[in-house]
């Protein structure tokens, strides 16, 4: 067994600054050793340990898809030590990449149903992963309609604009984005608050799965309107983050109640969230 | 199959063997601790308990677990390889049977289906334990009511009793058998030694009056007792010092840190403590458990609560009373669980 605590070593491809504050940029990462690709096998909704060697480990959701071949994108917020770290490297800078970690949305449930994306701000990481891997040709038929509602405070704080512009042109998602506020007089897309959007536009929980993920204001008042719309618990999913070492629930940190949010989560329905401490 | 050996006979032999790594309890200032058989150092089997458990043994306080370069000239730069460690084969002689179950509480930790921890796992699997049942239990050993007792069996490879002038060993496993061949001067045990180490642990049961209601405790609901009003008022004494964490032989919870002189660096694994507000401290400021009194519910509800729900074996405390013993504030993980088993 590999020791699962030893990342492997990846160079930064590229470096893509996503937000007119500069606070996001998206790594593209490929790894040294293209044997690991092999192994590094995972699903949208998983995340992997970033390891900046003398920095330490910061736990970032996967933002390409796996049917992206020959690279890994994750999209990091400047924040802490770790990230403030990685916004100073360079293009050719090597680091490491430690993972697929955690569970990964629900996709055997998911199959045969309308498919309702929610995301807010910076959280739109592993939800870019699963809209990708929806939309390639051999996975589009297993899903019924798509709809995918995603705001920022203002335009600049949109990520990966050129593909949002894109998917607004497809007749195979329905796209909402939306912005709390602006005064670009040239938006031609959604003014007004997530959970506002999403009760507008997502008119049916019928055979439905939502997925939401973004900060915890926009969760709150999403739920209740998801539940107002028909959702059951079951089929409100979410993704948490929480503070995290190992990220192989052995060093205790990350826990709601018996639950490790990175070996049980990130992923979690709200039924099961619902029979946790709410401690998170 | 039980063996006799002289004391004496015992002690001495365990200075010739070669091929392990022997710790034994030996005496500094007031207390006992585990100490590498060495020159100078004499095996003392007169103790209540060590005061530190064994835990770092198989898991130290500090261990590196990766080393790397950061020269930009080196042509392996910044790529992380595993640091050469040592894992001889050990025998630690005279651990209590409580922390002899302890470890097989945490194991289920260490290794798992999904996740195996390298050092953890082959450092326990190259260690022999050779306990040592307790004819005195003291009024803070409680391991009758969380499924051991003094002289419980759980994880041992062979258990010795203290007959006076012998020990009467009992040999558990193959490895307790291959590591008891090399100690020299046994005799095969008569009725009346068996005998008697059957009297001394009855009454060392006996001595055991602590009282817990782990099966009304774990009865309970998690929500119940999370959300029981009790929590503000447990946790008013505690200072966080985290001793009780320290000490304890069940508590596995460690932190990941880089540490880099000059151009070179490894990455380390410390021990950590859920007393500490940083522990759980997110990046953005956020901490789910910022207040004391959450985090006192975190040690309680996870050794009695949590463990219990996810492996369904017991709770995750081997009564070995050393929280009790050490808390500068005089909590009482024993009256806490009564009145987590009272909600």
């Amino acid at each position: 067994m590999q020791n699962p605590y030893l990342p492997y070593p990846a160079v930064i491809e590229k470096i893509i600054v996503e937000t007119d504050d500069r606070s996001l940029r998206t790594f593209k990462l490929k790894f040294l050793d293209p044997s690991h690709e092999q192994v590094f096998k995972y699903m949208p909704g998983q995340f992997a340990e970033i390891s900046v060697p003398g920095k330490g480990e910061v736990p970032i959701g996967i933002a390409s898809s796996p049917t992206e071949k020959g690279y890994l994108l994750f999209t990091i917020n400047k924040v802490g030590l770790v990230t403030t770290h990685l916004h100073n490297m360079k293009e050719g800078d090597i680091l490491g990449v430690r993972g697929p970690l955690g569970n990964s949305y629900p996709w055997d449930r998911m199959e045969g149903k309308n498919v309702v994306i929610i995301g807010g701000g910076f959280a739109f990481t592993t939800l870019r992963s699963s809209i990708v891997y929806m939309l390639h040709p051999e996975n589009r038929p297993k899903f019924e309609k798509i709809i995918v509602v995603y705001g920022a405070r203002r335009p600049g704080l949109l990520l990966y604009k050129d593909e949002l512009w894109e998917w607004e042109k497809r007749n195979d998602l329905e796209m909402h984005i939306t912005v709390d506020a602006t005064d670009d007089p040239n938006w031609k897309y959604n003014i007004g608050f997530v959970p506002t959007i999403t009760e507008q536009k997502v008119k049916s929980a019928e055979n439905a799965i939502a997925i939401v993920c973004g900060p915890p204001i926009m969760i709150r008042f999403t739920q209740p309107v998801l539940e107002k719309i028909g959702f059951s618990p079951e089929n409100i999913i979410l993704s948490l983050e929480m503070r995290m070492k190992c990220g192989i629930g052995m060093c205790g940190r990350c826990n709601i109640g018996y639950k490790f949010v990175c070996k049980d989560g990130p992923v979690f329905s709200l039924a099961e969230l619902k029979e946790l401490p709410s401690e998170y | 199959m039980y063996k006799l050996f002289k004391k004496e006979d015992f002690i001495n032999s365990l200075y010739k063997i070669k091929d392990y790594k022997i710790f034994v309890p030996a005496k500094e200032g007031y207390y006992h601790f585990f100490s590498p058989l060495e020159k100078g150092i004499s095996p003392d089997f007169s103790f209540f308990n060590t005061r530190l458990s064994p835990k770092s043994i198989i898991y130290p306080q500090s261990e590196r677990m990766f080393e790397f370069s950061l020269n930009k000239e080196d042509p392996d730069a910044f790529i992380l390889k595993e640091a050469e460690k040592e894992f001889p084969l050990q025998a630690i002689i005279g651990i209590r049977p409580c922390d002899a179950h302890a470890f097989q509480i945490v194991k289920k930790n260490f290794d798992n289906p999904d996740y195996k921890d390298p050092w953890w796992t082959k450092r326990y699997e190259n260690t022999t334990f050779i306990g040592l049942g307790c004819n005195n239990p003291r009024n803070t050993c409680f391991c009758t009511k969380v499924g051991g007792g003094p002289f419980s069996e759980i994880g041992l490879d062979a258990i010795m009793y203290d007959l006076g002038e012998n020990f009467l060993i009992k040999v558990l496993t193959d490895k307790g058998s291959l590591f008891l061949k090399k100690i020299e001067g046994g005799k095969e045990a008569e009725e009346t030694h068996i005998k008697q180490a059957e009297k001394i642990k009855k009454e060392a049961e006996a001595k055991i009056k602590t009282d817990i209601e782990i099966e009304a405790l774990l009865k309970k609901g998690i929500l119940q007792v999370f959300e029981a009003d009790i929590w503000e008022e447990i946790s008013f004494p505690c200072i966080n010092c985290g001793i009780c964490t320290y000490l304890c032989p069940t508590c596995w919870c460690f932190d990941i840190q880089d540490e880099v002189y000059k151009d070179k660096g490894d990455r380390i694994r410390n021990w950590d403590s859920c007393m500490f507000p940083i522990f759980t401290l997110h990046a953005s400021g956020h901490n789910p458990r910022a207040e004391k009194f959450r985090r006192v519910r975190q040690r309680f509800m996870h050794k009695l609560k949590y463990y219990p729900e996810k492996y369904h074996d017991g709770v995750q405390c081997s009564g070995c009373g050393r929280c009790i013993i050490a808390c500068p504030t005089n909590m009482d993980i024993r009256e806490i669980a009564n009145k987590m088993s009272k909600i």
